[in-house]
Formats: C-alpha cells, sequence, structure tokens
C-alpha cells in the first residue's frame, strides 16, 4: 500500500469525527503551547533583569556589603570608596551611594512627602550612565565642603516648579533650605527604582544632616559603583578592590565582609533564580504534552475497539497488518501533530497577548517552536504506537465477527 | 485446466489436549473453474471453518489447500492478505460495508490494499463506478450504506466482491439477511456472473437458494457427505 494511500485513509478516519478528533489533540495543543508560553515568559523575564542591570551603568563593578554577615553594613565606608579611588588602578570613576530614610521636600508653595534622597559622590551622573539636563552636578569640592545644593530628578522638578527654570531656586529637603544647580534626564522606572522621583545630594552633606542618628565609626555608604575605563580592565580592577578591601576591613580575604560583583554576576545569579523556575515550568509543559498524549491512546485504543469490524474487513480485503498499524499509527501522529500546529500558533499568539496584556515581559525563544513540535510528533508515535499494534494484531475472523 | 479449489484431508483442530474439538475431520473437495457450488449443512458441522480456510482468513490444521494452483495452507499472515486481496471476493451475510463511506469508496477498498498494481484514483474510482453500474446501482454511486435498502447494500458488497477481478468468490449466506424479493436479486446477479464465467462458492442453509447452484456440497460433523443429497440442514 502506497504511503500516501495510507495517509489519505488515516486521514478520512480523522474527518469521520471531526469533534472528536479535535478533543483529543487539545491536550496536545495546551502541552505545546504551554511549552512555547513559559519558555517565552522566562526569557522575557531573563530580558527584563539584564536590561535592567545594564541600565546602571557600563562597564561598572558593584561593591556592597556582604549579605548574611552581622556588621557588614557598618564597614563599609565612605573612606573605602576614596581609597579606591586613589589606589586602584584602570577606574574612569566612581559613585558611593547613601540613602537616609525619605524626607520631606518642599519648594514654591509645593510639598512632597516621603521622597528617596540620595546621596553620591561628584561622578554619579557619568558612572552611573544618567546625564544632567540643564544646569550642572554638584563637584567634588562641593561635595567636601558639604555645599548646600541640590540635583532634581525630572519627575521632582516637574512637581515642584511647573515649566518654571528651577535652576537657581531654593529646595527644603526636611530642615534644610538648598540651591538646585542641576535637573537629571528623564530616566523612568528602571529595576522598580523611579530614578525621576528623586532628588540628589553631595554624599558628605547627607552624612551630616540626615544621617545623624547613626552610631560614630566613620560614614557608612550603601554601594559603591565602580566604573572601569574598559571592559578588559575588570578582572584587575575586582583583584585590586577586593585585596585594599580586605586590608582596610581586617578580614580573611576568603571570608569578606563585602561583596565585589559586575553586572554579568548580578544577571548571572539571576538567571540562576529564573533558570530553575524555568525548568519547572518547562516540567510543567511536558508533562500536560505527555497527559495529552495519554488522551490520544485512550482515544485511540477506543477507536480501535468500536472499528474492530471494519479492522476485520479490511484485512479480509487484503490489508496487511503493517497496513492496519500504519493507519492507526498516522491517525495519532497526524492528532498530534495537527494539535503541535494549533499549540505552535497558539504559543506564539499566547506569548504577545501575555506581553501586551501583562506586566510580564515575553520574548519568543525560536528553539522552543521545534523543541515543543517535535516533542509533540514524539508523543504521538509513542502513544500511538501501542494502540496500533493491538489494531493490526486483530484476528480477521474474530474481528469480522464483532458486534 | 487445473481446479481453482483443491482440498486434500484437511483437518481443523481447536484448542488443545481435552479441549481440542475436530471443526474439520478429513475434508476433500474440488471446484472446478466456473463452478457454482452451495454448501449446506447442520449448525456446527465446519461450514464456517472451512469457509475460513477457504477464504484464506485462517489455515488448517493440517492438509494441503491448492488455490489456483498454489499451496495456500501454511501462507504468512502478509502472503494470505495478498491472496485474498489478488484471488478472493468476499461477500458477507452482514454485508460489511463501513458505514461512514459511499458506496464507491466501499467499492474501491480492495484496491487501495492492491499489492501488484498501483491504481490510479482515476482508475479506481472508474473501476469501482463500473462495478457498481454492473450491478445496477449506477445511480447511487455516492448514498451511504443507510441511504440504501439491505438488497443494495448486498450489491454494493458484490460490487466490490467482484472489483479487484478475482478468479473466486465466497459468499457466507449472502442472502441471510434479506427479504426473498430482494433475495431473488442477489440471486438473479449471482447467477448472471456465473453465466459471465465466475466462479463461485456460497454457504446457505435454505435449499431454494441451494437450488440455484450447479451442485451442494454437504457437511456434517467436520465431513464431507455424499455430494449432491442434504436432506437435513441447520
Ligand atoms: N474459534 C473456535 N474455537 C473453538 N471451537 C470452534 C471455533 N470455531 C468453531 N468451533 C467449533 O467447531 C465446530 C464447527 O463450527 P463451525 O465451523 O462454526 O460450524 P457451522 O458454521 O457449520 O455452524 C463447532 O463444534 C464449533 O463449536
Ligand atoms: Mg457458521
Amino acid at each position: 500500500m502506497k504511503p500516501q494511500k495510507i495517509l489519505r485513509s488515516a486521514w478520512e478516519g480523522l474527518m469521520l469525527n471531526k469533534v472528536r478528533s479535535f478533543l483529543t489533540t487539545l491536550g496536545v495543543i495546551i502541552g505545546v503551547a504551554s511549552v512555547i508560553i513559559m519558555l517565552a515568559v522566562s526569557a522575557g523575564t531573563e530580558a527584563a533583569i539584564a536590561n535592567q542591570i545594564n541600565a546602571l551603568g557600563a562597564n561598572l563593578i558593584i561593591v556592597s556589603p556582604a549579605r548574611g554577615i552581622p556588621g557588614a553594613a557598618r564597614t563599609m565606608l565612605i573612606d573605602d570608596a576614596y581609597a579606591i579611588a586613589d589606589q586602584v588602578v584602570g577606574i574612569a570613576g566612581f559613585s558611593a551611594e547613601q540613602t537616609p530614610p525619605p524626607l520631606t521636600v518642599k519648594a514654591n508653595g509645593t510639598s512632597l512627602d516621603s521622597i528617596a534622597v540620595i546621596g553620591t559622590t561628584a561622578d554619579f551622573p557619568t558612572v552611573r550612565d544618567y546625564a544632567v539636563a540643564s544646569g550642572r552636578y554638584f563637584d567634588a569640592s562641593e561635595d567636601e565642603r558639604k555645599a548646600k545644593v541640590i540635583v532634581l530628578g525630572a519627575g521632582i522638578a516637574a512637581d515642584l516648579f511647573g515649566t518654571d527654570d528651577p535652576l537657581g531656586q531654593t529646595v527644603t529637603v526636611g530642615s534644610t533650605k538648598l540651591t538646585v544647580v542641576g535637573v537629571m534626564e528623564a530616566k523612568g522606572m528602571v529595576a522598580d527604582v523611579d530614578y525621576d522621583g528623586r532628588v540628589y545630594l553631595p554624599i558628605n552633606l547627607v552624612f551630616q544632616k540626615f544621617m545623624t542618628t547613626m552610631p560614630v565609626g566613620g560614614d557608612r555608604v550603601r554601594t559603591i559603583y565602580v566604573k572601569a575605563e574598559s571592559q578588559e580592565k575588570i578582572p584587575s580592577i575586582i583583584t585590586q578592590i577586593n585585596s585594599i578591601l580586605a586590608d582596610r576591613h581586617d578580614v580573611d580575604p576568603a571570608k569578606p565582609d563585602f561583596t565585589v560583583q559586575t553586572q554579568q554576576d548580578i544577571i548571572a545569579t539571576q538567571e540562576a533564580t529564573t533558570a530553575a523556575f524555568r525548568d519547572l515550568l518547562a516540567w510543567v509543559a511536558g508533562v500536560s504534552l505527555v497527559v495529552g498524549g495519554i488522551g490520544i491512546m485512550n482515544i485511540m485504543l477506543v477507536s480501535v475497539t468500536e472499528r474492530t469490524r471494519e479492522i476485520g474487513l479490511r484485512q479480509a480485503l487484503g490489508a496487511r497488518p503493517a497496513d492496519v498499524l500504519m493507519q492507526f499509527l498516522l491517525e495519532a501522529i497526524i492528532l498530534s501533530l495537527a494539535g503541535g500546529l494549533v499549540g505552535v500558533a497558539v504559543g506564539i499568539g499566547g506569548s504577545y497577548l501575555f506581553g501586551a496584556l501583562g506586566s510580564m515581559q515575553t520574548q519568543i525563544v525560536p528553539e522552543s517552536i521545534p523543541l515543543a513540535f517535535g516533542a509533540a510528533a514524539i508523543v504521538g508515535i509513542f502513544f500511538g504506537y501501542y494502540p496500533a499494534t493491538q489494531a493490526a494484531k486483530l484476528d480477521p475472523i474474530v474481528a469480522l465477527r464483532h458486534e | 485446466m487445473e481446479p481453482i479449489i483443491q482440498i486434500r484431508e484437511m483437518t481443523k483442530i481447536y484448542g488443545e489436549d481435552e479441549a481440542a474439538v475436530s471443526a474439520l475431520a478429513g475434508v476433500d473437495v474440488t471446484v472446478e473453474r466456473g463452478e457454482f457450488v452451495a454448501i449446506m449443512g447442520p449448525s456446527g458441522s465446519g461450514k464456517s471453518t472451512l469457509m475460513n480456510i477457504l477464504g484464506c482468513l485462517d489455515r488448517p490444521t493440517s492438509g494441503a489447500y491448492i488455490l489456483d494452483g498454489r499451496d495456500v495452507s501454511q501462507l504468512s499472515k502478509n502472503e494470505l492478505a495478498e491472496v485474498r486481496n489478488q484471488k478472493l471476493g468476499f461477500i458477507f451475510q452482514s454485508f460489511n460495508l463501513l458505514p461512514r463511506l459511499s458506496a464507491l469508496a466501499n467499492v474501491m477498498l480492495p484496491m487501495l490494499y492492491n499489492p501488484v498494481e498501483d491504481i490510479s484514483d482515476e482508475e479506481s474510482e472508474a473501476r469501482a463506478i463500473a462495478s457498481l453500474e454492473s450491478v445496477g446501482l449506477g445511480t447511487r454511486l455516492h448514498h451511504r450504506p443507510n441511504q440504501l435498502s439491505g438488497g443494495q447494500q448486498q450489491r454494493v458488497a458484490i460490487a466490490r466482491a467482484l472489483v479487484n477481478r478475482p478468479p473466486l468468490i465466497l459468499a457466507d449466506e449472502p442472502t441471510g439477511n434479506l427479504d426473498s424479493k430482494s433475495s431473488v436479486e442477489i440471486m438473479d446477479i449471482l447467477h448472471k456472473l456465473h453465466a459471465g464465467g465466475a466462479t463461485i462458492v456460497m454457504v446457505t442453509h435454505e435449499h431454494d437458494i441451494a437450488a440455484h447452484a450447479q451442485r451442494t456440497i454437504c457437511v456434517r460433523d467436520g465431513k464431507i457427505m455424499n455430494d449432491g443429497h442434504c436432506a437435513e440442514t441447520r
């Protein structure tokens, strides 16, 4: 029997019961679609994380207190940042940052509650790739002498001054009067941080005015961002920072109370968590494919029983066991491939829809399409084979007599 | 010319040991080409067993079955399938049409499994139409079985049995499910086929149906009784 003829009779067999054929493929459709959507969601999440971390600035090395070590937050000081700036070779700049509890910001008759105040050093705009839109950022000497200046996030500037020029105006932060010297460019939300809704002050002024409740022992910083002159210098800079800080903190370099990370490190850590999540989702999707396959097997077994007489008749008319096997196997494969095809379409459409409607970012993984489709085909062959052998094994005499 | 069917010392035993049932106990049958033979006998005598073996649906326990010059008694399943397709046309008591297919598609089925010739769709359709016309159903090509009367359905089955032009037609109680008027129609068609040179072997338990045949073979307790004398059947 010619392959295309077997194919046609398999197709005709399925068309005899269209509704049932469609329902049978639902499991595979859902399985394939969910494989594609799951992978698109986790790829989208990873991409979003990578974007956010890269938005911190290029060629950054991030120095922060080690997590889970008691007292580590107390040992990272502004002097550590100055030591790094003085001694490390290959750096283009640094930005030490500290954030006091949110404060009230007033100007021009408007008062804004609970505004994030960020103390930074002078290189903040270049290190963090975050430019000043008008005016200027404060310089190192202003920072050193705790000059009463402030740079506004774009949103704060608009909230306080509307369309007026804020430069030279006075803004009261807490109870301290400050002069506006600059307004940052609009940056929006990055990694859940609203850069435009913050104000930026010299870090030494922040230490003096807003961190007074902190115990003595030096001015503590939350993070030191170090910008490397180039990508290639990053490994050497990390080594230098590690040794300088271990020395200054007097800790075992193998058990530091600080961490020195690149953006790639952070992305990799984040990816490790999302990868575990993604693998779990992929397994769930895989299981639903198998359930879909079992659905196909179930229906094919029912179909073989229902069509026993038909099988007997075909055998009487000259169908060989292999012809019967192929007919039923092909029916199962067509079912799962059709399910796979529809599933791919639903998966792609669903991924776009998720991305467009939900808060999730999705990114279709091209490999997931052949992967899911191939899995559907294998499911069809695997779960179709047993019912097909049951059909092929039938004794024509018994089959013909079947009621 | 050699006979179409030669059966020698054929036995068929179902089961084993104490459970063994001897359905055929040494049977010799010869059917010449162009003959129209009826097989009669009481219930349980072995008619169906004999027909199954004649139809290459089952294999004898021992003995020879020469069909159209070839010993087919111990062929493999695949070889038997080929013999059924090429040498035999089946007419069943219950018609055995596929309910969802049209008359035409039902008649085309045997050509689907033809292992010798690769018949194109057009050719296959043309042959099926010709076959249906020969049984007077040229106007019912696209009817489903449930849109046809019993007699018409059996005529579709006959058209299907003829379409691969087999040298032997096997009919198992072909009028068993039909009223007397349809039975007459079917027997007329079988007569015509016979007159046209076809060889027909038919199982029946009705004397008036058997009377249409040239010769009657009587089976009793798995043995052939004297040809031509079947007093009691069923
Ligand atoms: N598949 C089978 N298994 C066991 N015994 C069978 C089987 N088929 C038929 N027989 C037995 O073989 C004998 C002949 O049966 P069968 O050929 O069906 O007779 P008939 O068709 O003339 O009524 C009976 O005794 C029957 O019980
Ligand atoms: Mg019987």
